[in-house]
């Protein structure tokens, strides 16, 4: 990775948007980040620096912008229209927000998975191969296929079927070949928007598992409403909360366990505790 | 079942299933009430199947029944040597040709094909349409021709002693193979129906194209925000309401008068010297197209609005382009609805008369198009034509038309349709 090397500062002092025990570097980091739906604003000055090669999870009720800043690390705002995001989100030292950076290529490096599951109405084979040869992959497409979908733990479930099409798999299946989809681009880091809130128990510790296992190769952040997957999978945790006008902001981030444990700020505890009022 | 919740829950008085003779009354109020309403539903149907039932039993009755012919010549008499007409080899059937028409109309069949070509058969047919000349002398109906025989006869008897009375069906095979002819015996649609297949072809590929293109922008594109493009919308949805007739208006103005020099193929030297003007297959097309081109922009747009965005953002997410997500998910996503659409619109085209009245199609015309550039009829005016004349046989004439213009859309619409089920059907595995 050549992303800045940027090591977040070990004093407690520092600011909420960086986890005091950071590792070796960032993949991703928000500035003064503000996000506006048309007047409304959405979320103000987050300033959150995402370690690199770890699963950092962003909580929070309802509302408070959890999706909105998921969506501003791949510039999957941009295709809404009223949308308008000041500050800067800077990937590999670089703003993604710059006039001439290609939000195409943004989305290439920094894939994203969805809430529900969504292959493409072709083959299980089509909706892995696709997004690589849309960007230009000259390789042996078989082997690749296996490979992504190796890594996504739905191999062994689709071998023989890999001409089927994807929308006969069940719902976990389908969240599992979203990620081999996603996986298969090569991207640094994944978003997820709570990849796991469609689907039964089961299908749901499946994805945590795998979640674990990509976080060795990829940065994963990924957004849930359940507070103890937040527990079980992540490094770090991003708590959000609303102001008075429904405006989001970053309340604390910091290790999941001091979170869970210790949190230092008492909004962050009452959400814990399921005091949130 | 209130009975049984009664004993099992007792408890919960308030909560048993409502009973009682009130209750049952309402009950059975609430069931007519239902029955009264899917009458009310069937009998719409009902009605709408009848009057369907209506039009095709009457298209029915004036293509098939008697018809009561009286010969020029009796073909009794053209028997050489007491053998009969239809037994005398070619020779003999060239010579009495040649003795009962003029000189000049032989000489123009010597020159179409030489006699020496042509099959006993052939010359036959000539002797039984120049020399015999049946007239058609009265028609009647499928009906009447059923349930009504003797009186027929009778009839035929009376008002057309000496005539030939027998079964005929307007709709034959030689009635598609020929050309327009004032001879209702002798008269065909295969110049009209070649025209409506060149016109349809020239609107589909006109509109086809434009109108998904349009609806592509409309919805991937297009700020629906912006003053302009909801100005654009509104005009479409109004455009799809305008008469056809004022459709007509304006390809005449446009296509045939404006654009003359293009549509009358003057530009590229090859048009039709005779018929130098714009009133050509290609302005019927583009009239038609334009005339089509709102419903199937409309369609395009709603077809293209039920893809769901998730389907969108996965393209996004993979970082593909805009492009990309539209021409590889949006738009085969799209593609079965769009394609009702069109068929639905092309279905409104083949049928459309007045605008192409307006446009100038030809009145009579006994050549088949030869291009983008002829001159041209269409199955629905060539209907009309018939219609007005004042001769019962060209009523007859035009029933079997109709049988053809609704076969022709029928099979032009299966068509359309496997096309989409296969596009459905490759959908769902590729
Ligand atoms: N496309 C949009 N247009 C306008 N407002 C939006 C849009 N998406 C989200 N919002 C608003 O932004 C706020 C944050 O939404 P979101 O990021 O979806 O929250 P979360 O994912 O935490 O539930 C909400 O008040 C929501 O109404
Ligand atoms: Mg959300």
């Amino acid at each position: 990775m050549t992303v800045t090397l940027e090591r977040p500062s070990q004093t407690r002092t520092e600011t909420v948007g960086s986890p005091p025990n950071g590792p070796v570097g960032n993949a991703i980091e928000a500035e003064k980040m503000s996000v506006f739906y048309g007047d409304f604003c959405a979320v103000r000055d987050v300033d959150m620096k995402v370690p690199s090669n770890k699963i950092t999870a962003i909580i929070g009720p309802s509302g408070c912008g959890k999706s909105t800043v998921l969506r501003c690390f791949n510039r999957m705002n941009d295709l809404i229209a009223s949308v308008r995001i000041e500050g800067e989100v800077l990937f590999q030292g670089q703003n993604i927000y710059a006039g001439d950076v290609d939000p195409v290529e943004v989305r290439r490096r920094i894939g994203m998975v969805f809430q529900k599951p969504n292959p493409f109405p072709k083959t299980i084979y089509e909706n892995v191969a696709w997004g690589t040869r849309i960007n230009g992959f000259r390789g042996d497409m078989d082997e690749m296929v296996e490979r992504a979908l190796r890594s996504a733990a739905l191999w062994e479930e689709v071998k023989d079927k890999l001409q089927q099409s994807a929308l006969g798999l069940s719902g976990g299946q389908q969240q599992r070949l979203c990620i081999a989809r996603a996986i298969a681009v090569e991207p640094e880091i994944i978003l997820m928007d709570e990849p796991a809130s469609a689907l039964d128990p089961i299908a749901t510790l499946r994805i945590e598992d795998l979640m674990k296992e990509l976080s060795v190769k990829y940065t994963i952040i990924v957004v849930t409403h359940n507070m103890q997957q937040a527990a079980r999978i992540s490094d770090y945790t991003a708590f959000f909360s609303v102001d008075d006008n429904r405006t989001g902001n970053l309340i604390e981030f910091d290790d999941t366990e001091k979170i869970f444990t210790n949190p230092s700020r008492k909004s962050t505890e009452d959400y814990i505790t399921g005091r949130f009022g | 079942m209130a009975v049984h919740q009664r004993q099992t829950v007792p408890q919960a008085a308030d909560r048993l299933m409502p009973s009682g003779a009130a209750h049952h009354e309402q009950v059975v109020a609430r069931q007519r009430r239902g029955r009264i309403w899917a009458i009310v539903f069937q009998a719409a149907m009902l009605a709408g199947i009848v009057a369907l039932c209506a039009l095709l039993l009457n298209i029915l009755n004036q293509s098939f029944g008697y018809v009561a012919i009286v010969n020029t010549i009796d073909p009794a008499e053209l028997a050489v040597d007491g053998v009969p007409l239809n037994e005398l080899p070619k020779e003999n059937l060239v010579e009495i040709l040649e003795a009962n028409i003029s000189a000049g109309l032989m000489r123009r069949y010597e020159h179409d094909i030489p006699f020496a070509e042509r099959s006993r058969e052939n010359v036959h047919d000539l002797i039984l349409e120049r020399v015999v000349e049946p007239q058609v002398q009265a028609t009647w109906g499928l009906f009447d021709s059923i349930f009504a025989r003797d009186s027929v006869f009778a009839e035929a008897d009376e008002r057309f002693p000496g005539s030939d009375v027998y079964f005929r069906s307007w709709l034959t095979t030689s009635f598609i193979s020929k050309s327009q002819s004032s001879e209702p015996l002798r008269a065909g649609v295969r110049t009209a129906i070649f025209g409506s297949l060149w016109v349809v072809a020239i609107t589909i590929l006109f509109s086809f194209p434009i109108g998904v293109g349009a609806a592509i922008y409309l919805e991937e594109y297009a700020h629906k925000e912006r003053l302009l493009n909801r100005l654009i919308q509104t005009n479409i949805n109004n455009l799809a309401g305008v008469p056809s007739i004022i459709y007509g208006m304006l390809g005449l103005a446009i296509f045939v008068r404006i654009l003359e020099l293009f549509t009358s193929g003057a530009f590229l030297g090859i048009g039709d010297q005779s018929t130098a003007n714009g009133r050509t297959i290609i302005s019927a097309g583009l009239t038609l197209g334009l005339l089509i081109l709102p419903l199937i922009i409309i369609n395009g747009q709603e077809a293209i609005r039920a893809v769901p965005n998730s389907l969108r953002q996965a393209g996004f997410g993979l970082g593909a382009t805009h492009w990309q997500v539209i021409w590889h998910h949006v738009l085969p996503s799209a593609m079965p609805g769009v394609l009702t659409g069109t068929i639905l619109a092309v279905s409104r085209a083949i049928g459309e008369t007045a605008p192409l009245v307006v446009v100038g199609a030809s009145t009579f015309i006994a050549l088949d198009p030869s291009g983008p550039f002829s001159k041209f009829t269409v199955l629905p005016i060539q209907i009309y034509q018939w219609t007005s004349r004042p001769q019962d046989e060209f009523r007859n004439l035009a029933a079997a038309a109709i049988l053809v213009l609704l076969i022709l859309l029928l099979s032009l619409n299966a068509s359309a349709v496997l096309l989409r089920n296969r596009f459905d059907r490759s959908r769902a595995i590729a």
